[in-house]
């Protein structure tokens, strides 16, 4: 198959992803740090994202069915934690909808925490998929920056 | 020196040629393991040299065993084991290393406190690689601020400072110079001790040295800690400091009691490691120095977590070799033998080297290294203690806690070692004292030491007996109590120390330490460490309660610092007993101080030893005059033997504390930070030790 046709699939897949707001600068970042020495750097950490905050979301999920009361407190505290994983790796709606939960905790807002969790949750899965996409078809290709290395 | 030091790892030179910042060594601290990834990845692209480690507590322990390992420490604020305020004040109280804060969070208030709490530079996640290549700039500026502080600071050249005695050096280094400012300087220090014990006032007022208490804040240590570590903790003068620091309103008294913490504290520290490995871990040693980052330094030494770190290392019976030898070890005041109280005569740095040192030596004499085992972890400790304050004041406790261990165990043969070494014996003596042994004739000075040392074992019983609630009694409760044991001592009920009978030997009036035992059911009392102030220990000696007083005084200052108020009682007592026993040696009133401080804070397990101990040093102190460091040394016999047991340096500490009561006088100031660290850490401790409390353990059973 052509590489070059390839590549450039892999290349306006990852535009896209950018041009629809699912990733930002970060990812970007992690790209420049991968190398000969770390050949599937941004692979790495993105699978090691999805492994450890899958965690975090059900623990989520599990504080969120507490409604009487709601331990705002604590949701706050684990939401942090995902948003600071979620912004290591650029996932830029995902750490928006992060926010917006962390808002309605601190508001007292039970409502808005579970809403805005359906949405994160949407976003976080919708993400999910569309890297591991991007990473399979990108393997094929080969480092990206560098010489592509015929597979 | 520590200035070099830094520079070295740095790059050859400052300056040209330097690959600085290419192999700057960073730490960094985050629970999140992407995050953790990335960033070390980050870092490494910067070409920089990176230690990663998830956990807070891995990283102290990394930067406590060299600090000069690493330039930088980069940490996460949100972290499971450790807040990461925390541990970026302890790294700046303890290492002085600039540290970084990260987070995702960019809350003002947030940023605010990353601020106050002493971290050159705040970064958010995700960080960007162009921030971490600017980040070797914290190390230089820190590097340079330091570099023109010491500069300025070898052009005056101080008096040779001793450390180690050398606390009593840079004392009489200092007192020379302002004896007259020190007196006032200490209670200044002690009130700022005290303040820095409670409230560790830090963040607010930098550098309110023009109050006549100094608010040891957060970037105040850190300068101080640049200057001590530019000159090098030997060398370390408070003069010379103080000119590095160049801080206005700054007094050298106030830099002096503040290092005799410091040393106490780093002393605890390396104790603390020692001893986790020799005694299972103290942890709260370590813990000690940091206390708040600026804080723990100054509890921590008071929780005596050092007795235990420190303790082991008093098996190593060189130091107290060391402190025997010098027969009279005077070391301020009290014969140096026991006298690691001394160190607290000088200042609680001082102090706490003293006791460290003279317990050693003391021992020695006395007994066979069983004795000096307890003791010269104790004297280890106090030693490491000096510097920091606020362990110092630990220290001191440990060391006076051996020292009086060591005394009651050297029933017979202390006294026969008292007679030698009027320093030392005041272990051996006060052991016989506790023993019953009359023939404890040991010398007059001996004597003392055996009153004094009889009281921490008589009240070491009692006090285990009462004490050993308290758990945190402190090291010294458990000297008590393995006086009690190794030295047979009459059991005294807890509030009767039948203390007094052996002393009768003579020079002390043993009826003094049994009136105290039973009056005093010091109980956690009197030296309360509420007392801070100076020897409010209700000790109810009769004659020793000047003497006590004295301790208390001590153990009040001591304790003040140390926040351990339930131990406290005990320590108090302890300190009581520290002093009682350092007491003999210094003129009542030091020991009492010191005794009382560092009796207190072995007391925790008698009350009554505290009260006994209080009379041991009426009457010791009376005694003892000359012997005085045998009380020292007795608490460090004790400390050993509970040392061995107690490994609760507190206790070692507040008899260092103790027998520095002679020279504590001066350093109350100080002293009573250290005390508070002390016997905060031997409150750790003693609970620690309660279980043990069991004195047989130190090899004291010579006592009997």
């Amino acid at each position: 198959m052509d590489k070059n046709q390839s590549r450039r699939q892999v290349a306006s897949m990852k535009q896209s992803l950018f041009d629809q707001g699912l990733l930002d600068e970060q990812f970007i970042q992690l790209e420049g740090l991968q190398d000969d020495a770390n050949p599937n750097f941004v692979e790495e950490i993105v699978t090691l994202h999805y492994r450890d905050s899958s965690r975090l979301i059900s623990s989520i999920e599990q504080a969120l069915k507490e409604r009487n009361p709601m331990d705002f407190n604590k949701l706050d505290t684990l939401m942090h934690q995902f948003k600071g994983s979620s912004s290591s790796i650029g996932a830029k709606k995902v750490k928006a909808e992060c926010n917006l939960f962390r808002e309605y905790c601190r508001a007292g807002n039970a409502e808005g925490c579970v809403r805005s969790f359906q949405q994160l949750k949407k976003e976080y899965v919708a993400l999910r998929k569309k890297l591991e996409a991007y990473f399979q078809l990108a393997r094929q290709v080969g480092p990206q920056e560098t010489a592509c290395r015929s597979k | 020196m520590a200035v070099e030091n830094q520079r070295g790892h740095l790059g050859d030179k400052d300056g040209s040629g330097d690959p600085f910042p290419v192999g700057m060594r960073v730490l960094a601290v985050d629970d999140d393991p992407i995050c953790l990834k990335v960033l070390e990845t980050l870092l490494r692209k910067c070409q920089y040299h990176v230690t990663t480690t998830n956990q807070a507590v891995e990283a102290l322990k990394m930067l406590r065993e060299n600090r000069n390992k690493f330039d930088l420490v980069i940490s996460d604020v949100n972290m499971p084991d450790m807040d990461g305020f925390k541990l970026l004040e302890l790294v700046g109280l303890e290492m002085d290393l600039p540290v970084i804060m990260l987070s995702s969070d960019s809350d003002t208030k947030l940023v605010m406190k990353g601020v106050t709490h002493g971290a050159c530079d705040y970064l958010l996640k995700p960080v960007r690689i162009e921030e971490l290549k600017n980040i070797w700039q914290h190390v230089v500026r820190r590097r340079n601020f330091d570099c023109r502080d010491q500069n300025k600071a070898s052009n005056e050249e101080k008096a040779p400072n001793i450390v180690g005695e050398s606390s009593q050096g840079l004392r009489s280094e200092n007192s020379a110079d302002q004896s007259k400012r020190l007196g006032k300087k200490r209670k200044d220090q002690s009130e700022e001790e005290e303040e820095d014990g409670e409230g560790n006032g830090d963040d607010e007022d930098p550098s309110a040295q023009k109050k006549p208490r100094v608010v040891w804040s957060v970037e105040l240590h850190r300068k101080f800690v640049a200057a001590v570590n530019q000159l090098g903790l030997d060398k370390a003068v408070p003069k010379k400091i103080l000119d590095l620091m160049n801080v206005e309103g700054l007094t050298r008294e106030n830099v002096a009691s503040h290092l005799q913490k410091y040393r106490l504290y780093l002393k605890k520290a390396a104790q603390q490691a020692n001893m986790v490995a020799a005694l299972g871990g103290s942890d709260s040693y370590l813990r000690m120095g940091s206390i708040d980052g600026y804080g723990d330094f100054c509890t921590s030494s008071a929780s005596g977590r050092i007795s235990n770190s420190t303790l082991p290392s008093y098996a190593s019976s060189g130091i107290f070799s060391r402190l025997n030898s010098p027969a009279g070890l005077n070391m301020r005041g009290i014969s140096t033998s026991a006298l690691i109280r001394p160190v607290q005569s000088q200042s609680i740095n001082s102090s706490l080297n003293t006791l460290g040192n003279i317990q050693p030596s003391i021992f020695p004499t006395n007994q066979s290294s069983s004795l000096l085992h307890g003791i010269p972890t104790s004297i280890e400790l106090n030693q490491s203690k000096q510097s920091n304050s606020p362990t110092g004041i630990s220290q001191l406790n440990q060391v006076d806690l051996s020292g009086f261990t060591v005394a009651s165990s050297f029933p017979d043969s202390r006294a026969a070692v008292n007679g030698p070494n009027n320093s030392l014996p005041c272990v051996p003596n006060n052991h016989l004292m506790l023993q019953g042994n009359p023939q404890q004739t040991h010398s007059p000075g001996a004597f003392r030491n055996q009153s004094s040392v009889r009281v921490a074992s008589l009240s070491g019983e009692s006090f285990d007996m009462g004490m050993c609630g308290p758990s945190n009694l402190l090291d010294y409760n458990r000297c008590n109590e393995n006086w009690q044991n190794a030295a047979q001592l009459s059991k005294f009920p807890a509030n009767s120390l039948p203390l007094c009978e052996p002393f009768s030997n003579d020079q002390l009036p043993p009826t003094s330490i049994n009136a105290s035992n039973s009056s005093t059911p010091i109980g956690n009392s009197p030296v309360d460490f509420s007392s801070r102030t100076r020897m409010t220990i209700p000790v109810p000696l009769d004659d020793a309660r000047n003497e006590l007083r004295c301790q208390e005084g001590l153990i009040g200052n001591i304790v003040q610092p140390s926040s351990y108020a339930p131990q406290q009682r005990w320590e108090e007592h302890k300190l009581d007993y520290n002093q009682n026993m350092s007491r003999p040696f210094n003129p009542v009133n030091s020991h009492a101080s010191h005794s009382g401080v560092t009796s207190s804070m072995g007391h925790g397990l008698n009350q009554n030893n505290t009260i006994c101990s209080n009379r041991f040093d009426a009457s010791l102190v009376g005694q003892l005059n000359g012997p005085s460091p045998s009380i020292s040394r007795c608490t460090e016999v004790e400390k050993f033997s509970s040392d061995i047991r107690l490994k609760q340096n507190e206790t070692y500490i507040l008899e260092q504390m103790k027998s520095q009561d002679g020279y504590m006088q001066n350093t109350f100031g100080t002293l009573d930070d250290i005390m508070g660290a002390m016997v905060k850490r031997e409150q750790n401790e003693l609970t620690l030790l309660d279980g043990e409390m069991g004195f047989d353990a130190y090899p004291v059973g010579s006592c009997n």
